[in-house]
C-alpha cells in the first residue's frame, strides 16, 4: 500500500466503514464483518464478477452491482440485504441447480460443496424452474483428478489458479453462456494434456464436486480451503 | 383430548430410505402416533387413498404414468402435501436417467445387464415417463422436506410443528443431500 492512496468513507448496511479507494466493496464489507455470499469470488485470485450472488445495492443506481467488482466510492450507500437482494440471489442459484445435473446425495462433495450450502444459506427451498437435465461428459482420463461437468458451474476459480497461481493454464474456457465448459489445453482430455503439473490446486478451490481426486466417493471429497490463503501468504513474504 | 391429525404416505420412484429415516423417529413415534392416526401407507394395510388427509408425506419423484394419476389424486384429497426427500424435491436419483432415451434405460436395464434375457415388459405394468420429475412439477406442494433421506428429527419436528398448527421453518435445518 502506497502512501499516497486515499481513504474513502462509505456506508454499507446502515453503518459507516472507511476504505481504501483501491478496494472493493465485498473487500470493506468482509473487512468490517459484513456478510455478502460468494460463489466465484476467491481471495488470493482475481475477480471474476461471474457468479453474481454478490449483487448488491447502490443508492443512486437502478442496477444490481457485483460487490466484488465494484470499487469503493466517497459517500457511496450500499445495501447487501434487500429482499429484492435476497429474491434475485434464490432466483439465480435456483437457475444454477436446474442447468446442470447437480445431485448432491450421490456426488463425492456431498456435504462440503458451496453451491449446497449456499442453498442452504440464502433459504432456497426448492428449484421454481424446470431442470433441464443436460447430458454431459465426465472426464476422467486424469491419472489423479476428475472433471465433471454435471456437476460445474462456470466459476472459473480451477481456470484462474491455474493460469495466475500455478501459471500452467491448463485449464480455460470455451463457448459462451449455458453452453460454457472448463476445457484442459486446447480442448483435448485432460490426461492428454501436455501442460498441467498435476498440483491439483485447481481440484482445492473448486466450490463443488466437479473437481476430485480420482477413487473419491460420495462425501469423501473434502477441499483444503486454507491452500490458497496459505500459498498468497507465502509468496507475499518473500516478495 | 385433542382431536388426532390424520396421516398418509407413501413412495413412488424412491428407494424407501426416506420411510426408513421416518422409522427412525424411533420411540417418538409414540408421540406421532399421539397426533397422527396413520391411515394410508406402506406400513399400514389400507389399499385406496382416502377421501380427505391432513397430511401426507410423499416420498420420491414422479417417474410413470401411474405417477402422475397418483399425485393428482393425492393432492386432491390432501390439506397439507410434504414432497418428503430429495427425489420428491429435486427428483435427485431418479432424475439421472433422464438424459437418456426411454428405450435405452430399458435396454440397459432389462436386456444388456441380464444375458440371456429378450423380453421387455410392456403389460400390466405402469408406463415410465420420458422423464423424472420434482413432485411440484405436477401439482402445488406445501412443504419441502429436503435431505437423502430426510433426517429423523427434521421428520419429527416437521410433523408437530404442522400438527401444532405452525409452518415449519426448515430452511436452517435441512439440506439437500
Amino acid at each position: 500500500m502506497s502512501s499516497t492512496v486515499k481513504i474513502k468513507t462509505l456506508t454499507i448496511d446502515d453503518r459507516q466503514v472507511g476504505a481504501r479507494e483501491d478496494q472493493t466493496i465485498l473487500e470493506v464489507a468482509r473487512e468490517n464483518g459484513i456478510k455478502i455470499p460468494t460463489l466465484c469470488y476467491l481471495k488470493g485470485l482475481s475477480p471474476y464478477g461471474g457468479c453474481r450472488m454478490c449483487i448488491v445495492e447502490v443508492a443512486g443506481s437502478n442496477k444490481l452491482l457485483p460487490s466484488c467488482m465494484t470499487a469503493v466510492e466517497e459517500g457511496m450507500v450500499v445495501s447487501t440485504q434487500t429482499e429484492k437482494i435476497k429474491k434475485y440471489r434464490k432466483s439465480l442459484l435456483e437457475l444454477y441447480f436446474s442447468e446442470r445435473n447437480h445431485v448432491c446425495s450421490v456426488c463425492a462433495t456431498n456435504g462440503y460443496c458451496e453451491l449446497q450450502s449456499m442453498a442452504q444459506k440464502v433459504e432456497m427451498t426448492h428449484v421454481h424452474f424446470p431442470y433441464m437435465y443436460p447430458h454431459l461428459e465426465v472426464d476422467a482420463t486424469h491419472e489423479r483428478f476428475v472433471l465433471d461437468h454435471n456437476r460445474c458451474i462456470a466459476c472459473t476459480r480451477c481456470v484462474r489458479v491455474c493460469d495466475e497461481i500455478e501459471g500452467a493454464h491448463t485449464l480455460d474456457i470455451k463457448d459462451r453462456g449455458i453452453n460454457v465448459r472448463i476445457i484442459t489445453d486446447l480442448d483435448q482430455p485432460w490426461g492428454e494434456s501436455d501442460t498441467c503439473t498435476q498440483c491439483g490446486k485447481c481440484v482445492h478451490v473448486c466450490p463443488t464436486g466437479a473437481l476430485i481426486e480420482r477413487g473419491k466417493s460420495v462425501g469423501e471429497m473434502s477441499k483444503r480451503k486454507q491452500l490458497l490463503p496459505y500459498l498468497t501468504k507465502m509468496r507475499e513474504a518473500h516478495k | 383430548m385433542k382431536k388426532k391429525l390424520t396421516l398418509a404416505t407413501l413412495w413412488l420412484d424412491g428407494c424407501s430410505g426416506c420411510h426408513m429415516s421416518l422409522v427412525d423417529v424411533d420411540e417418538r413415534l409414540i408421540d406421532v402416533a399421539g397426533i397422527y392416526d396413520i391411515v394410508f401407507s406402506p406400513l399400514v394395510d389400507v389399499k385406496e387413498f382416502p377421501e380427505k388427509v391432513d397430511v401426507t408425506l410423499l416420498e420420491g419423484a414422479i417417474s410413470t404414468d401411474e405417477d402422475v394419476e397418483m399425485v393428482k389424486r393425492v393432492r386432491r384429497s390432501t390439506k397439507t402435501l410434504i414432497a418428503f426427500g430429495d427425489c420428491a424435491v429435486t427428483s435427485n436419483v431418479p432424475s439421472m436417467r433422464n438424459h437418456f432415451k426411454v428405450e435405452d434405460v430399458f435396454k440397459r436395464g432389462y436386456l444388456e445387464t441380464t444375458p440371456g434375457n429378450t423380453i421387455i415388459p410392456d403389460e400390466r405394468i405402469p408406463k415410465l415417463l420420458e422423464k423424472a420429475y420434482p413432485v411440484h412439477h405436477f401439482v402445488h406442494v406445501d412443504v419441502f422436506l429436503q435431505g437423502c433421506p430426510p433426517s429423523a428429527d427434521n421428520i419429527f419436528y416437521t410433523l408437530v410443528e404442522i400438527a401444532e398448527g405452525r409452518t415449519p421453518e426448515l430452511s436452517k435445518r435441512a439440506r439437500f443431500g
